[in-house]
């Protein structure tokens, strides 16, 4: 019996994959009001077609959502919330091996990655916050004459807008707060990564998830993104991509509903590298910190500032260490890094190659595309760069670093918030007090201090100035999924 | 010749088990150098088993064995995967559930469909629960001057001791191992002497759950001597005791001369249910029964005094006893229609005995029960006292038995007044339809937990712990993290401003 919508896809490996590439609503895969070619980008050719959704097909998972929210979600238990969640946990440890595997063949990352990392982390993310379901409190305000509490109750159906660079991983970041805190969900995946998501939404039937709770859609972002996030049932909307969209959702909200909205957008991370670092080190996590997937990371490491002193040294030992990058086919376990997830991005990253050259940047190592099939590019670093410079001050998203020297704190400082951006930022130093200082002065969400890319479900990652609003992760994410009633009761006024 | 730890057991159904009766220590199951101990089955008046006892340096074994946990293994397990851990067991259980429920009944003399239903169900959910809190411990980051940077850790204690009664054998162990553990706690607990089998069952499911050896330790004796050696034992950081009211006041004591180990105690309780003349009468003669009669009276937070207003008191007294004829049905524990087994032991059946004669002499008048139930097994009518007042004794001290003492109030003050009479402070519940009324009586009444239109309604979320002389710390909830961490603050001088 064929299952509508179901694929089948083989791997460089020779790996059987299946998934289904229908819109996931009411826990059926349904049709769309078009298909979108989903392109692996190893090769460049087509993996298959999937449904995407346009006007009527969010309305119907918009409505499906509510459906579910009114008769069943907003009456089930916290504990059997927890129970689900840790449910679809348990199936996605247990289905690791496919699912990494699609994710690599739709997004391009190395397996070790999306096998030893992306996967675990869904899974790790949703045990967190089931955890979190029966732990939501308010608090009780002492006030004049009065029994005065609050309560932290669901919004009701949320949105979330998810990108292509880590597809699942983005999903559970979504799913975990917004399911725990009582949400029913609509997620909207990129047409360009759409298929671990549709593989979730296979173990989301499985575990049990009452049929609405939980509706994923392929679809453009300006046609069902733009839709997600006008529709006036939708009480927030989480997105998660690029600066500019992040205004058009925020722009969107303004015009309908004014639904609550965090962002999660680009940056410009600066990574500080005193002389006093242990350089070895710090040479290792600066290339994790701009060469891990790719450079596509929004809190990439892409400018780099190493102290006058060591300049020199460091580079060296820089080139040195990138030049062993092993580029290739993400199949393969010890790839470390693949292609870029499309021909758009890969033209982009290119665009910016030139742009640094042309003005005058020193292309000091790679800046070529590697091979003539796929999207791959060679690590690249530039150096002579200028504050004002495109290659300084725009979102590459790809494999680019550029390495400038500074004087002394106060000076890296200047020229680390030369950006609209703020999302991360690291500073390598043995200095006790220079760590604690410098960490504490960079405006960035999350400073790391002589590390790179540490990422963990449980502290909040998000966004200063352009990079975002709202925080991921941790308690904190709970604020953006939940709204504050306060009940006050007449007891002696 | 040491006693082999496996020993079959018969059920009064017939059925046979096999039951482990050494001691719990280092994930091994151990003989103790104590005296051996017999459990009574409280429903035949017969001999179980007997068991092993631990004496002090059986005690000094099991707290070594849960320090060098701590220090070489335990405090570097990550606590995404002490959660793990702790649910793994909470799938155990669940599959396990009626060998559970079975040592529990078997041991306790409760019915089996309650420990089913209720202790063991409940107790799952609690491991469930704190599982969930392994991870989300978090210190704050505290600013104060401009040179300084200051944060705190709420740190683990290390080696916790606990000591657990026998009225629930199961959850009063997950009550306490549930949130040591999601804390990051090595723990030695000694189970009551009276119903030391349950536990040792769930040992064998944390062994299977992958728990290092060294992380629960599970022994059993007599309180003022295996007990007491733990309470004074210089290793361990923390006693977490529940029981009575006068050994909390040992232990207490053990704390002081030994190494000022931190306390938690919750102890005896003489909770007042208050119903107002505007109550929904027969809903609440219904909870009121359940309150007092849940688990034979051996409750801590049983609702054991009953202050009705004059006005409704007849007609409320009317529909209690109707509600305690159809729902106190008094038989074996296996049989599925069961819902009142024996009191525990022979000692607490004469106890609960000499108060009812007490409760007569003083010039109480029985209203319903008041004797023995059959003549094998502790079984106690229920029973009730009317025409109370509230400095008799049945009105002031623990019985721990199901006996419910009745009196009447005018006014609402004076109902306040008389709940507060008491040196307890456990829990208490008011009935009525009234907001107002609600809030105030609720804001008034000096103790741990009030319920409002119902009563023992529990939950894993909400806090647990009594007033005045029923004991201090709190149970369950957020809340009891802090029992089992410490705080440490931190804070680093910055000398390049």
């Amino acid at each position: 019996m064929t299952v509508k919508f179901a694929h089948e896809a083989i791997t460089s490996k020779g790996d059987k994959l299946t998934f289904n590439t229908g819109l996931f609503i009411n826990n059926e895969f349904v049709e769309g009001a078009s298909t979108i070619d989903v392109i692996n980008p190893t090769t460049g050719e087509k993996i298959c077609a999937v449904q995407a959704a346009e006007e009527a097909q969010v309305n119907a998972a918009v409505d499906a959502a509510e459906k579910a929210y009114r008769e069943v979600w907003s009456k089930t238990s916290a504990r059997e919330r927890a129970r689900l969640m840790n449910k679809l946990a348990d199936l996605v440890d247990q289905n690791v091996d496919e699912i990494a595997k699609i994710e690599t063949l739709d997004n391009g990352k190395g397996i070790a990655f999306s096998k030893g990392y992306d996967i675990p982390e869904v899974a790790k993310t949703l045990r967190y916050f089931a955890g979190f379901a029966d732990k939501l409190h308010g608090k009780v305000i002492e006030t004049e004459g009065k029994l005065s509490y609050t309560r932290h109750e669901p919004i009701g159906i949320c949105g979330a807008i998810i990108p292509w660079n880590f597809p699942l991983m983005m999903a559970g970041w979504k799913l975990g707060p917004a399911l725990c805190t009582g949400n029913v969900v609509v997620l909207k995946t990129s047409e360009l990564t759409p298929l671990s998501a549709l593989k979730l939404a296979e173990l989301i039937k499985e575990a049990g998830f009452p049929p609405g709770v939980v509706n994923i859609i392929t679809g453009y972002g300006h046609i069902a993104g733009d839709k997600l996030a006008r529709h006036p049932k939708v009480g927030k909307v989480a997105f998660t991509g690029s600066t500019n969209v992040g205004r058009m959702i925020m722009k969107a909200s303004a015009e309908s509903n004014l639904k609550k909205i965090t962002l999660e957008l680009g940056g410009k991370s600066p990574n500080i590298i005193f002389d006093d670092a242990d350089i070895d080190q710090a040479v290792a996590w600066a290339h994790k910190g701009v060469f891990f997937n790719h450079g596509q990371c929004c809190c990439a490491g892409t400018r780099i500032y190493v102290q006058e002193s060591i300049y020199d040294k460091f580079l060296a030992r820089f080139k040195e260490f990138t030049s062993q990058t092993k580029v290739g086919d993400p199949f393969d376990e010890a790839v470390f890094q693949g292609p870029q997830v499309s021909q758009t991005q890969f033209d982009r990253i290119m665009g910016y190659i030139k742009a640094g050259k042309d003005e005058g940047a020193t292309c000091y190592m790679g800046g070529n595309r590697l091979g003539d099939k796929g999207y791959f590019i060679e690590p690249t670093v530039f150096t002579d760069v200028k504050g004002d410079m495109k290659i300084m001050q725009e979102e590459i998203f790809g494999p680019v670093v550029s390495v400038a020297k500074f004087k002394d704190e106060e000076d890296v400082i200047a020229k680390a918030h030369d950006t609209v951006y703020g999302l991360a930022a690291a500073v390598f130093t043995q200095n006790i007090t220079r760590a604690v200082s410098v960490a504490n002065k960079l405006e960035a969400g999350t400073v790391w201090v002589n590390c790179y890319n540490e990422l963990d479900y449980n502290t909040p990652f998000g966004g200063y100035k352009q990079s975002g609003i709202g925080r991921e992760n941790g308690e904190y994410a709970l604020e953006n999924y939940y709204q504050v009633k306060a009940v006050k009761i007449n007891v002696g006024l | 010749m040491v006693q082999p730890d496996l020993q079959t057991v018969r059920l009064s159904n017939g059925k046979q088990i096999t039951v482990h009766t050494q001691l719990f220590i280092n994930n091994e199951f151990v003989p103790g150098h104590g005296p051996l101990i017999e459990t009574i089955n409280p429903a035949t008046e017969e001999v179980i088993c007997s068991v092993h006892s631990a004496d002090k340096q059986d005690v000094d074994a099991a707290v070594a064995a849960a320090a060098k946990c701590f220090k070489d293994t335990w405090r570097k397990v990550a606590p995404a995967d002490k959660a793990r851990l702790i649910n793994k067991l909470a799938d155990l259980m669940e599959r396990d559930k009626d060998e559970l429920a079975t040592l529990d009944a078997l041991d306790n003399g409760k019915a089996f469909t309650v420990a089913r239903d209720v202790d063991i169900t409940d107790s799952i959910a609690c491991y469930r629960y704190f599982a969930g809190w392994a991870d989300k411990i978090h210190g704050k980051t505290i600013d104060t001057t401009f040179d300084k940077f200051c944060y705190t850790r709420h740190e683990a204690l290390g080696v916790v001791g606990a000591v657990i009664p026998w009225n629930y054998p199961t959850m009063m162990a997950a009550w306490k191992f549930a949130p040591a553990l999601a804390a990051g706690n090595c723990i030695v607990m000694k189970t009551s002497e009276v119903t030391p089998l349950p536990a040792y069952k769930f040992a064998v499911l944390v062994k299977e759950a992958g728990f290092p050896a060294g992380v629960v330790n599970i022994i059993t004796g007599y309180g003022h001597t295996t007990g007491n050696f733990l309470a004074c034992h210089p290793d361990v950081s923390k006693m977490a005791f529940t029981g009575s009211t006068g050994t909390g006041r040992k232990i207490m004591e053990s704390s002081s001369t030994s190494n000022l180990k931190k306390l938690q105690l919750e102890l005896g309780g003489k909770s007042a249910q208050i119903v107002c003349a505007d109550a929904e009468l027969d809903k609440a003669a219904e909870w009121a029964c359940g309150g007092i009669f849940n688990n034979h009276g051996q409750s801590c937070n049983a609702g054991s005094r009953i202050l009705v207003h004059e006005s409704v008191h007849d007609k409320f007294l009317e529909l209690f006893i109707k509600h305690t004829k159809a729902m106190i049905k008094i038989g074996d524990p296996f049989d599925e229609d069961t819902f009142h087994g024996p009191q525990i032991n022979k000692s607490q059946f004469d106890k609960i005995l000499k108060y009812i004669e007490i409760g007569k002499q003083e010039g109480a008048v029985v209203a319903h029960g008041g004797k023995r139930w059959g003549n094998k097994g502790y079984y106690i009518e229920p029973t009730v006292f009317i025409k109370c007042h509230n400095k008799m004794r049945i009105m002031q001290e623990e019985i721990f038995g199901p006996v419910v003492a009745i009196a009447t109030f005018k006014t609402i003050e004076e109902a306040i007044d008389m709940a507060n009479d008491s040196i307890y402070g456990l829990a208490g519940a008011v009935y009525t339809t009234n907001l107002d009324t609600a809030v105030t009586v609720t804001n008034e009444i000096k103790t741990g937990t009030m319920w409002v239109n119902c009563f023992d309604v529990f939950d894993q979320s909400t806090p647990f712990g009594g007033y005045k002389q029923s004991g201090f710390g709190k149970e369950l909830g957020k809340y009891s993290l802090q029992e089992y961490t410490q705080v440490k603050v931190v804070k680093i001088m910055r000398s390049n401003l």
